[in-house]
């Protein structure tokens, strides 16, 4: 079966810059593949690439068989941001910012239709945010903002999920919830690649787990890339470093 | 005389000279225009663009004289010519952007005062700089209303791209949705609009009527529907102001128009309901913002 996603030989730099150095992933449909590493380490690098935001020097993408592109035009990315890069201050309320999941599949004007409205209110009640729809984005919690944007992913009914840092600016017990809901989406559609430097959630949210320093230092199970002589690696530490 | 018929006079008297009919006209279209274009310019975070765009098409209206092309050709192809110049000398250098934006509109507005001193009839320059609503020509209202129509027309039609834009350019990319095109459809929106609202308050006067309405409507509301609706509101009643304190008091058209514009932002800034300074003083905003 064709991979969720395929990354072979990325090279990516930014002028004198080398941020990715041959990377190569495979993600197979359904599982959850955390993207562990250090600020700088490329991991929001890898991100862009594979949603077609940088252009690699060498090195191919593919997305459930298809290019970047192709794989954007047809819906199939979801892509929840990182807090830092969301204007909370901007006046959309909790119900428009999930309705946006749907822009891919309407007309040129996005005028909803009663499908596009169905979808949004199944993907609040799957959230837990049902109450709060009528309320301004910027004035939910942390937790509930992510879930906000993983409503938004639902709505569109995207089969690959790239959650940026999902668990900053989030309190322990939100993430449990967020990781709760995570692993409730159907295994067998959704395909999930996470990247955090939150180590703690790894094992239970991650089916496998890419440890990346501009180039790949370990990839396999939780386990496996969580021993502690690899994080030495990555890290420079002895231990595991503490969520930022 | 009781004081109806003496408000009634006061608004009536204008309204039986042509040229003041048509400034009102002009006014609230080049208001309402600018109004709407300015709610996506404040969340996107283009005040300043909006600056220098305006500042840009002076050489180009210049040169549509010169030529006797409609002011807007020109307007056109030096509005988007400097927003390139500004993004291409931005990617290739390590000057940052508001240093070549500053660069780059200042140059153009040089540019276009040297080609004025060039021109025969010295008198429009300041027509051009500060705005000319009371002397319109019949071939100027019906530039202004098919450009703003136009403009009206494209934001009804993506609103909701526009919106996503400037909230998330990311997801818009990941839906398929270039925020290259939708950054591009923006700034030609801006060039054509700066080119209507030119006649009504001048080019040095632009600026404000495509950043005050967005500005104060963000400080009345959290819906973007309702900032469009009240951005559009206070653009519209600020001209209807300005015009006539212009005509009572006799002092510029353009001046009196984006002054009414500030005095609606300064109300909203102490006044508005949740964001009011006045009340926050008193009680604390429980969310942190």
């Amino acid at each position: 079966m064709t991979p969720a996603i395929e990354v072979t030989d990325a090279t990516v730099r930014y002028g004198d810059v080398l941020a990715l150095d041959g990377v190569s992933l495979t993600v197979p449909r359904g599982r959850v593949c955390g993207l562990l590493g250090t600020n700088g380490s490329g991991k929001s690098t890898l991100f862009k690439t594979v949603l077609g935001l940088v252009r690699t020097d060498r090195g191919r993408v593919h997305v459930l068989g298809r290019t970047s592109a192709a794989a954007r035009r047809a819906g199939l990315i979801g892509y929840v941001p990182q807090s830092e890069q969301v204007d909370w201050a901007f006046p959309v309320r909790v119900h428009d910012v999930v309705m946006m999941g749907r822009y891919g599949r309407m007309g040129p004007r996005r005028r909803p239709r009663p499908d596009d409205r169905r979808a949004v209110e199944a993907a609040l009640e799957r959230t837990g945010l049902a109450e709060l729809a009528e309320r301004r984005i910027g004035a939910l919690s942390g937790g509930q903002r992510k879930r906000a944007f993983v409503a938004r992913a639902l709505a569109q009914e995207a089969d690959v999920l790239l959650l940026d840092e999902p668990f900053a600016g989030v309190d322990r017990r939100s993430e449990e919830t967020i990781v709760d809901l995570l692993r409730s989406l159907p295994a067998e559609d959704t395909t999930l690649l996470v990247s955090t430097h939150d180590l703690a959630q790894v094992p239970r949210l991650c089916d496998d787990a890419l440890l990346l320093q501009r180039r790949v230092l370990a990839h396999g199970t939780p386990a496996h890339v969580l021993r502690p002589e690899v994080l030495m690696e990555a890290f420079g530490v002895r231990t595991a470093p503490e969520a930022a | 005389m009781d004081t109806l018929t003496v408000l009634a006079q006061w608004f009536a008297q204008p309204l039986q000279f042509e040229f003041m009919r048509r400034a009102l006209l002009v006014a609230v279209v080049a208001g309402v225009a600018c109004a709407v274009l300015s709610c996506w310019l404040t969340l996107v975070g283009w005040s300043l663009m909006g600056d220098a765009v305006s500042h840009a098409v002076l050489p180009g209206v210049v040169l549509s004289y010169l030529f006797g092309l409609p002011f807007a050709v020109g307007a056109l192809v030096f509005g988007s010519g400097s927003v390139a110049l500004i993004g291409t000398v931005n990617r290739t250098s390590r000057v940052k952007e508001d240093a070549v934006i500053g660069v780059v509109f200042t140059a153009m507005f040089a540019l276009g005062l040297v080609l004025v001193s060039r021109v025969p009839s010295q008198t429009d320059l300041s027509h051009i700089l500060f705005g000319n609503v009371l002397g319109v020509s019949d071939t100027d209202i019906l530039q202004i209303l098919v450009l703003a129509a136009a403009v009206l027309a494209v934001a009804w039609y993506k609103h909701r791209d526009l919106t996503l834009y400037a909230f998330d350019p990311v997801h818009a990319h990941a839906l398929g949705i270039s925020p290259r095109l939708m950054e591009t459809l923006l700034l030609g929106m801006l060039s054509v609009t700066v080119v209507v609202a030119l006649q009504a308050v001048g080019i040095i006067l632009v600026v404000a009527m495509v950043i005050i309405p967005g500005a104060t409507a963000y400080l009345l509301t959290d819906r973007f529907e309702r900032m469009l609706a009240l951005a559009a509101a206070v653009a519209a009643a600020a001209a209807v102001a300005g015009v006539y304190a212009s005509f009572h008091l006799n002092v510029s058209t353009g001046g009196s128009i984006v002054l009414a514009q500030a005095s609606a932002f300064a109300l909203a800034y102490l006044f508005s309901p949740r964001q009011g300074v006045l009340w926050r003083r008193r009680r604390p905003a429980r969310t942190v913002r």
